[in-house]
């Protein structure tokens, strides 16, 4: 075990950002992982040789520079379908991250298939990106947007999906794989096998857990999957939606333009092949190689790896947390169940006030609802403080955040 | 000032875990509700009105300890002054009362949630009350664009 926390101590001289001093001479102990991670030399690298090196637009012109782009534009695609198993690459589509990608599935599906007093059925702990475009869909087609309700360990009430299943309404379950929030894995086999035997469809939003866990596209047997590039090493401004042939073919285009046409007449169009259909315009090309280096990095440290040294990590977070009296952790304790993402409140200081403090210590944690104010209602809180782990962080650093919180209790009297 | 942590100073805090003027109004005059998308906090303020004076004002919500300070500041310079004193109280008359001149940017609009509140609970009572309404409309927009 301490082998491979040796290992991780060494990632970090990989990210220039960590040898940053912040505030008072402090150096920096970056916790807001769940939120965006921080960048390798390798991404950094890989951005800046595309443009130095490689600059053109991809799939049109002959030239050697537009080979070249293309090529490394298109690796990417690869490099995806082998990190999360899809067997089809033209099924991966690039867009800016998961919120436009749920936006993509919510227009262009949405709007052919939803129709009266359908039924949609999220969750309680979702991010707003998947609250939101259904919200939106379900009220200009008057269908019903519904939710599986959660305990109070941070989990879902599946056996609520089964009554919505059973009126023979529902066109589409849609649910984060790991809470953004309460760091809950969602059981997503369980929920995906319900709908099958009603012919559902299951949107899988993977936001929070491909950067952290071993995902198997295959596997899973969803319909739609979700995931950005910037919650894993990557460059923000760009992320995948991954749909199934059979679905796609069904869809209207999102964005109409360049790229996503195969022939255009003064009055009619007819569309490019999947997944160029939906990639409208000169796509976001130095991110999408960025993506690719970042998933390289992360392939060689295998995902595995990563997903223990996150449970070191947020075990070991955990039992020092809940020795702070007055420190409420919300979700369930069974790290099968639970990321590398932990939620609290510290007696009855707001979670901006706790931020403000620790930050002078050179601690970044997010404090606020997460765009989960759904969940946050159902906790009956304003708002949480939550750190975040990610491959570089340190035991040490965990130290750091409980120190600082003693500080948070001095100035607050506790 | 040199740290941001100073700005929890006493007062601060006293005032976080004692506001004043908490609750609500039996039937207020005027109450109006505003929130902060950024971060939750979540401010309604009541306001009775005798004689073209505030003569009555609670604030109640949910917000951090600088939101509570200066929900409890401003509750305090608004009561028991005339309409037209009140529409003037200013940014700088909450901030300097509590020290909180060099806030930073991130953090302002937990202070001035409240002082937002109160100026579109005005804008709304002088829309019904008054004729003039261009005057009105001019607070509504100073609500507005106070960060």
């Amino acid at each position: 075990m301490q082998s491979t926390q040796t290992s991780f101590q060494n990632l970090r001289k990989d990210f220039p950002i960590l040898q940053r001093i912040v505030r008072d001479n402090k150096t920096l102990v970056y916790l807001d992982n769940a939120s965006t991670t921080q960048k390798p030399d390798q991404v950094i690298n890989a951005i800046a040789d595309y443009y130095k090196n490689h600059n053109a637009n991809i799939h049109r012109a002959v030239y050697a520079l537009a080979e070249e782009a293309t090529s490394l534009y298109e690796s990417t695609r690869d490099k995806i379908a082998n990190f999360i198993n899809i067997q089809n690459r033209e099924e991966i589509i690039f867009v800016r991250g998961t919120t436009e990608a749920i936006n993509l599935v919510a227009y262009a599906w949405g709007r052919t298939h939803i129709t009266n007093d359908d039924i949609i059925v999220t969750t309680e702990y979702e991010h707003h990106s998947n609250i939101v475009p259904w919200q939106l869909l379900t009220q200009e087609k008057n269908a019903k947007l519904e939710y599986i309700g959660m305990d109070d360990n941070g989990e879902l009430l599946l056996d609520e999906l089964d009554k919505y299943l059973a009126t023979g309404k529902v066109k589409l379950v849609t649910f984060s794989l790991m809470s953004n929030v309460l760091g809950t894995i969602t059981d997503a086999e369980k929920i995906i096998s319900k709908c099958k035997e009603y012919g559902v469809l299951t949107l899988v939003d993977g936001a929070q857990a491909v950067p952290h866990m071993n995902v198997d596209i295959e596997k899973l047997g969803c319909d739609f999957f979700a995931f950005s590039g910037h919650k894993m090493l990557g460059p923000t401004g760009i992320g995948v939606l991954w749909a199934r042939k059979s679905v796609l073919q069904t869809m209207n285009p999102f964005h109409g333009g360049g790229d996503m046409i195969r022939e255009v007449h003064k009055y009619e169009t007819t569309w490019n092949d999947l997944p160029y259909k939906f990639e409208a315009g000169t796509p976001n090309i130095a991110d999408v190689i960025g993506f690719g280096a970042a998933i390289d990095y992360l392939t060689k440290i295998g995902m595995d790896n990563v997903r223990e040294h996150e449970i070191e990590l947020t075990n070991y977070a955990i039992e020092k947390l809940s020795k702070i009296n007055g420190l409420t952790i919300y979700g369930t304790k069974d790290m099968s169940k639970r990321g590398g993402v932990i939620s609290f409140n510290f007696a009855d200081v707001h979670p901006h006030d706790v931020a403000q403090i620790i930050d002078e210590e050179g601690i970044a944690v997010r404090s606020g609802h997460h765009c989960a104010q759904v969940l946050m209602e159902r906790l009956n809180v304003a708002a949480t403080s939550r750190a975040s782990f990610y491959i570089y962080n340190t035991k040490e650093e965990v130290d750091s955040l409980i120190n600082s919180l003693n500080k948070v209790a001095r100035i607050f009297k506790l | 000032m040199s740290s941001n942590a100073d700005i929890y100073h006493e007062m601060i805090i006293d005032y976080s875990r004692n506001p004043i003027n908490y609750g609500k109004i039996e039937n207020p005059d005027v109450t109006f509700h505003d929130s902060n998308p950024l971060c939750g906090d979540s401010i309604d303020i009541d306001i009775k009105i005798n004689d073209e004076k505030v003569s009555d004002i609670k604030f109640h919500g949910k917000g951090c300890a600088i939101c509570m300070a200066c929900s409890s500041v401003l509750t305090e310079i608004a009561k028991g002054k005339g309409i037209d004193e009140v529409r003037n109280i200013t940014k700088q008359d909450v901030l300097s009362e509590l020290g909180l001149e060099h806030l930073q940017a991130v953090r302002i609009k937990c202070a001035l949630l409240s002082l937002k509140v109160l100026k579109s609970a005005l804008y709304s009572y002088l829309g019904k009350h008054m004729k003039d309404s261009q005057d009105v409309d001019k607070l509504k927009e100073e609500a507005d664009s106070l960060y």
